[in-house]
């Protein structure tokens, strides 16, 4: 069974139709690189997969669950996590606590107006050993505010890991990072189990190709080509799209 | 940890301060000040609720506060026991804000304001053109105070001391909330709503559920009101009280808990205290406001706190600095 699969997804914003019948096949434990100039509609197809937009037509499904019709909330119920190209934290808190709700967004403790937040100790040990997983343990207690921006996206990861996915959407994860951070994040994300898909959208060629096993091309909202990574770097459309021949 | 002794001691002293009110206070009157002020402050906790940690601010609150009056005094008019119309003014009101919030959480910042104060104003509407039930422009009375317990409410000190509980109750079950998961998640959808959604909460539900807490801290100040003024009239329900809550919470500073208790002392205190001496009191609660805005834009609470540790800083600060070369 794939762990991802989408079939003729169609989202038009007034005329302009940004996913072109996408067909989309990720296997279990796979990593998945999807990329594409700018406007090809790559974080629009992120989007429709996590249900922030409505397809439509065409459908998703997630090992088999069919997903089209659900709320974004209940797709995190079933195993879909995703990170944002443009960090969305709460920056009044401090990563623990960050953390803490990204926990608690699955658990029926969410609703208790009762009991204490601070007094859940699992909730909390959780909390510390995902930031532990990207390396901010020890600044566990600090303010988001207070946190640079190659920490904030880690955060984002931890935040996603965090719900034990079983698909993890990656949106340009190494987006305006140094070059010592990319390679941070690039242990990071080589360091999550298999029983995890990804699912990323990367610019950054020499990272993300490395990554993944196969490599999706996007371009003006639909896939111009699919394959492994010397399939991709081989193919003459490639360089078309990006250069412009 | 010294930080948290200096606020346990402040607490306590607040607290005696707050109980020994009828003995420190001079006459009657101002016992009664003092009462309207905790209610005033039940009232601004419940707008604080949506305001500070939904981040989402109601111009049309004095309505829901006003059908829990009028649901108190049309009850006891029409025959019924004191704890009988206690229970069903709380049930129309949180039956009334389930009506109100479902059709105001339809639009979040500008677009739930204004859903929020057309709401209110069709509470005052009905206040004053339904005459069979609202006596309209007169208002309804209310004949007599309970007496819980054999304990006389028509004594300004036991009045007082009936509020003082009731305010403290409310306080409490404020403080348990917003520290509660509960709490948290409410505070995620203020801050994120998207990426809350996305975490797998159900934003609308968490909203309208804080807006029920809402109403129900609104209907407890709506009942104590009508029993401090044995008296309501749709002036109560008029958008200016609805305006006035909201600036008790935002002087104060919203997203705190102590912040809606000291505006809504604030501008009582300058209503009833301030205008015996000042014929334009409005403008000096005006004047009050700017100053706020423009030294302490997020609230007393907060700003006061602020100018603490920043004084505490330069206490500290100074020697240190005096001591280098």
């Amino acid at each position: 069974m794939t762990a991802l699969t989408i079939s003729g997804l169609e989202k038009s914003f007034g005329g302009l139709r940004v996913t072109r019948g996408v067909d989309l096949a990720v296997e279990p434990g796979e990593r998945r690189l999807i990329i594409g100039p700018n406007g090809a509609g790559k974080t629009t197809l992120f989007n429709l997969i996590a249900g922030e937009l409505r397809a439509d037509g065409g459908s998703v499904a997630l090992f088999g669950q069919e997903l089209t019709r659900l709320p974004s909330r209940r797709r995190a119920h079933l195993g879909l996590s995703r990170t944002y190209q443009i960090i969305t934290l709460f920056p009044r808190d401090t990563l623990l606590r960050n953390v803490m709700l990204s926990l608690l967004g699955l658990s029926r403790m969410r609703w208790n107006p009762l009991r204490r937040l601070e007094g859940q100790r699992h909730l909390m040990a959780a909390a510390e050993q995902a930031l532990g997983r990207v390396g901010l343990a020890h600044l566990a207690l600090r303010p988001l505010s207070e946190t640079s921006y190659g920490e904030r996206r880690r955060v984002e990861i931890a935040m996603a890991l965090a719900q034990n996915p079983k698909v993890l959407l990656l949106d340009e994860p190494f987006a305006g990072l140094s070059v010592d951070e990319r390679r941070d994040v690039r242990k990071l994300l080589a360091g999550i189990p298999r029983d995890v898909t990804i699912v990323m959208i990367e610019h950054d060629m020499d990272v993300a190709l490395d990554f993944a096993e196969r490599i999706t091309v996007m371009h003006f909202g639909e896939i111009v080509v699919e394959g492994t990574r010397a399939e991709i770097v081989a193919d003459p459309r490639i360089k078309e799209i990006y250069f412009g021949e | 940890m010294t930080g948290r002794i200096i606020a346990g001691l402040a607490a306590l002293a607040a607290l005696a301060a707050l109980v020994a009110v009828p003995w420190w206070v001079p006459g009657d009157y101002y016992i009664s000040i003092a009462s309207q002020i905790l209610i005033y402050a039940v009232f601004a906790l419940g707008v604080d609720v949506l305001i500070g940690y939904a981040g989402l601010v109601s111009l049309g609150h004095a309505g829901l506060f006003g059908l829990a009056s009028y649901a108190v005094a049309v009850a006891l008019a029409g025959g019924s026991a004191q704890f009988g119309a206690i229970l069903l003014a709380l049930a129309v009101t949180l039956a009334g804000t389930a009506i109100f919030a479902a059709l105001s959480l339809r639009a979040t910042g500008i677009g739930f304001i204004m859903i929020t104060l057309a709401m209110g104003q069709i509470m005052w509407g009905l206040a004053y053109r339904w005459f069979d039930l609202t006596n309209g422009d007169n208002g309804v009375n209310v004949a007599a105070r309970p007496m819980p317990f054999g304990f006389d409410l028509e004594v300004a000190s036991n009045f007082y001391f009936a509020t003082l509980v009731v305010f403290l109750l409310a306080l409490l079950i404020a403080w348990v909330f917003v520290h509660s998961p509960f709490g948290a998640s409410l505070k995620g959808t203020r801050d994120q709503p998207r990426r809350m959604t996305a975490l797998g909460y159900h934003v609308w539900m968490i909203r309208f559920c804080a807006c029920l807490f809402s109403g129900l801290l609104t209907a407890i100040a709506g009942i104590l009101f009508v029993y401090y003024t044995k008296f309501i009239s749709p002036q109560s329900l008029a958008l200016t009280s609805s305006a006035e809550v909201v600036l008790m919470v935002i002087s104060g500073g919203s997203g705190t808990l102590l912040g809606p208790v000291v505006g809504a002392a604030l501008v009582v205190i300058v209503k009833n205290v301030a205008s015996a001496y000042i014929e334009r009191w409005n403008m000096l609660l005006g004047a009050i406001f700017v100053a706020i805005v423009l030294f302490m834009p997020e609230g007393l609470v907060p700003g006061s706190a602020r100018l603490g540790r920043f004084i505490l800083r330069q206490l500290r600060g100074a020697p240190a600095k005096a001591a280098k070369p």
